[in-house]
């Protein structure tokens, strides 16, 4: 994903006299090109997170469109507060476009990882927030995000589903059955292989926010459950209110509060979890019960 | 006029001396330097100024209705429901002012863009002007600022207004706190002296450090 979304954001650069760049070092080689073709508007301002919002926010008060890149926990954790005020209080916007995301940097440890970044931005307004599934849905986002200066967070993740849905942008539904089980950009292969025998209906959905909310109210019968690749719950007030009036039991899957100490690969992460196929079976199984 | 315009804002005691601080630079900056307009406040190629140090508005308040960018009877109400004009300035009730702040530690940063931004469209002639305080710069985000234009010789002109509000202060000096940028020191009541630190062009970032007497 990474790399579709440097060149696409490089072509975008050549393409675009409206677009800048601001990188805080990370992926600054392999931005390289860009940054040597477009000096005036490809930028890397080196280890500072806080001015690279700054920077962008100034962009956008004179009428530009600017890229943000970085890793999770430092382009969102470390920046909140300009995040907060250099864009959202000063009425503009950015696409902020990160890497690393809830666990990819399994063996860096707790510092790299950033499973709050969604729940965070949830805090602020106007936040649109995509998480693709594959990274032949990364090219299609970036590139809707320069027509307009709206605020756009794109979150690109290692592990990726067998097969891209560039239409995703709704609840897509691609299992009819039961009860709902929504998976989030990555969660799909995970959730479609736990699901495989059961009575369910899967949908899918690559932009988290706006949550389709009308799709999700048209789909849910009694039950929901929601599995998303960052901080479990991170939707639930969401879901709860496109399901009010509702009588429903609701279950949120995804990464856990408490710290992992531990080190290996995302998939070992994902295992702890409970985000694995066999996790998410047994998770399933215990709200759905065994005849599911 | 500005003074007694100053006079009519009500309901920023708490903020009263850092307002006070910096009307002579604000008013010398719209008097004397910027090419701005209520007319021309929507042209791209205008100058920006940036409070960075939005505690304590009164006096900016007072100048954009002294040169007209907002009607005088917005600065009874301030403060009020419905009102405008907040202890802090925001760009979006605002007419003229280019940045919300209040938040310590975020105009600079944020000059930075739109200098940048400027340069990237062509506005050669477009400056960029951001006001401080000392004790403003105690926040770190400022200092990433401060290093990154002068790397790339970012020409935005920086004003500090030194009341010596720092709680630990700047042993060696506030210039020191600003390695590459060309300096004015200047007395921040003195129109002529605060006018020509303004009027540096020195092709790099530029700091004013216009001194004011000690935050009581």
């Amino acid at each position: 994903m990474r790399e579709t979304f440097i060149a696409t954001t490089t072509a975008l650069l050549d393409e675009d006299p409206r677009t800048a760049l601001v990188l805080a070092d990370i992926s600054a080689d392999a931005f390289g090109p860009a940054l040597r073709r477009h000096p005036d508007r490809a930028l890397n301002v080196g280890i500072r997170e806080q001015l690279m919002v700054g920077v962008a926010g100034g962009l956008a008060l004179t009428g530009m469109r600017p890229y943000l890149h970085s890793y999770a926990p430092f382009l969102i954790d470390r920046a909140y507060e300009q995040i907060k005020l250099d864009l959202g209080h000063q009425d503009t916007g950015a696409v902020l476009v990160s890497i690393g995301g809830s666990y990819d940097a399994a063996g860096a440890g707790y510092t790299h990882q950033s499973p709050g970044d969604v729940a965070l931005l949830d805090t602020l307004d106007g936040w649109t927030v995509q998480v693709p599934g594959h990274r032949d849905e990364v090219p299609a986002m970036l590139r809707a995000a320069a027509r307009h200066d709206d605020r756009v967070y794109l979150r690109l993740v290692e592990q990726e589903n067998s097969r891209a849905y560039p239409d995703a942008g709704k609840l897509r539904v691609l299992k009819r059955g039961g009860p709902l089980v929504l998976a989030v950009g990555p969660m799909l292969d995970p959730v479609l292989a736990a699901t495989r025998d059961m009575d369910v209906t899967v949908a899918y959905t690559n932009t988290p926010r706006p949550l389709d909310t009308e799709g999700l109210r048209l789909l849910t019968e009694a039950e929901v459950v929601v599995v998303e690749p960052y901080l479990a719950g991170t939707s639930a007030r969401l879901v709860s209110e496109a399901l009010n009036g509702l009588p429903h039991r609701s279950l949120h899957l995804g990464v856990g509060r408490a710290e992992v100490r531990n080190y290996g690969t995302w998939r070992d992460h994902a295992r702890v979890h409970g985000l694995d196929e066999a996790g998410l079976r047994r998770s399933l199984q215990d709200f759905l019960g065994t005849g599911a | 006029m500005t003074v007694t315009t100053l006079r009519r804002l009500t309901g920023d005691q708490k903020h009263a001396p850092s307002a006070h601080s910096t009307l002579d630079v604000i008013r010398v900056l719209y008097e004397r330097v910027l090419r701005i307009t209520p007319e021309t406040a929507d042209d791209p190629d205008r100058d920006r100024f940036l409070l960075s140090k939005g505690h304590g508005p009164a006096a900016y308040y007072a100048v954009l209705a002294d040169r007209g960018f907002i009607p005088d009877g917005w600065l009874d109400r301030m403060g009020e429901w419905h009102s405008r004009l907040g202890t802090h300035p925001d760009r979006v009730l605002i007419p003229g002012v280019e940045a919300g702040t209040g938040s310590l530690g975020h105009g600079l940063g944020l000059a930075v863009g739109v200098a940048l931004g400027l340069r990237a469209q062509g506005y050669a002639q477009t400056r960029t002007f951001v006001l401080l305080g000392d004790a403003e710069l105690d926040e770190g985000s400022n200092h990433e600022a401060i290093a990154y234009a002068a790397a790339i010789q970012l020409p935005l002109t920086a004003i500090v207004i030194d009341n010596q509000s720092a709680t630990h202060g700047w042993p060696g000096g506030i210039p020191a706190r600003f390695p590459g940028w060309s300096v004015s020191m200047v007395d921040g009541h003195d129109h002529d002296e605060i006018e020509h630190g303004l009027q540096v062009r020195s092709g790099r970032p530029h700091l004013v450090v216009a001194a004011v007497e000690k935050k009581g």
